[in-house]
């Protein structure tokens, strides 16, 4: 996969979570920037997810299997999202929270897909 | 989130809201992960590891116990998920000792393997947590 859109959703999943976790301190619920900001990450992702997908139809194969490389690709793009409307439910620090929490689950997936592609 | 405000109007209070939502999210993760895990070694090759592959199965079992239960609501599901998260803690616990003294019996590794060090130690810490959360939920 192409290193850099893995190494460019890392690094804004790891500012959305600072972000987020500093609304955290703050006491402050996700607010409309926060959003924008979920949504950027996610769209690096789902790109990740489609170039992912076309190499694979396109003949190459993951160094640690395709079936686990497909898993991470989609768990990927869907934490950041589902962390996103469990804070629309939660409109408290906490849900600040559990979006950061999620951002950081994110990044340590990227660095998995990194693995399994065999960087 | 409809259930979970509908368990509150009953039981007057809801496990999965403020920092329970926090717990939700990270639980859920977790039986993903778990199940997963599990699902995609077993088809692969369950014959390499077939303790660990089998280790990561009810782990993902308990977590999507815990999670409905959080989610759920309640005194019964609030005495349910304490019980979960005890086992869950006697598991990795358990499981993490086990693979430090017998590294033989698991050619692969599990979600609780080495005390959950694989994934940031959050399988033992989560456990405690939610034992915290559970407990002062109870009023």
């Amino acid at each position: 996969m192409i290193d850099a859109l893995t190494f460019a959703a890392s690094l804004a999943a790891l500012a959305l979570a600072a972000w987020c976790g500093f609304a955290f301190k703050r006491d402050q619920p996700t607010k409309d920037w926060h959003f924008i900001g979920m949504a950027v990450v996610s769209v690096l992702v789902l790109l990740q997810l489609v170039i992912g997908l076309v190499r694979l139809a396109g003949g190459d194969k993951p160094a640690q299997g395709t079936a686990i490389f497909v898993a991470y690709l989609l768990g990927a793009a869907a934490a950041v999202p589902a962390a996103g409307f469990m804070s629309l439910a939660e409109r408290t620090r906490w849900g600040s929270a559990t979006v950061s929490a999620g951002a950081v689950i994110l990044a340590v997936l990227e660095v998995r897909l990194y693995d399994i592609w065999g960087g | 989130m409809s259930e979970s405000t509908d368990a509150q109007a009953k039981s007057g209070f809801d496990l999965g809201q403020g920092p329970g939502r926090l717990l939700v999210w990270l639980y859920g993760v977790f039986t993903v992960a778990a199940a997963s895990r599990s699902v995609v070694q077993m088809i692969l090759d369950f014959g390499r590891a077939p303790l660990a592959y089998a280790l990561s199965a009810a782990a993902a079992v308990v977590y999507a116990f815990i999670t409905y239960s959080l989610v759920r609501g309640g005194e019964s599901a609030r005495k349910a998920a304490l019980v979960c998260c005890a086992a869950e803690l006697a598991g990795v616990l358990t499981v993490g000792t086990w693979t430090l003294v017998a590294p033989s019996a698991f050619p692969d590794a599990t979600v609780w393997s080495d005390y959950g060090m694989g994934y940031l130690f959050i399988p033992v810490i989560l456990p405690v947590t939610a034992m915290i959360w559970l407990r002062r939920s109870e009023r």
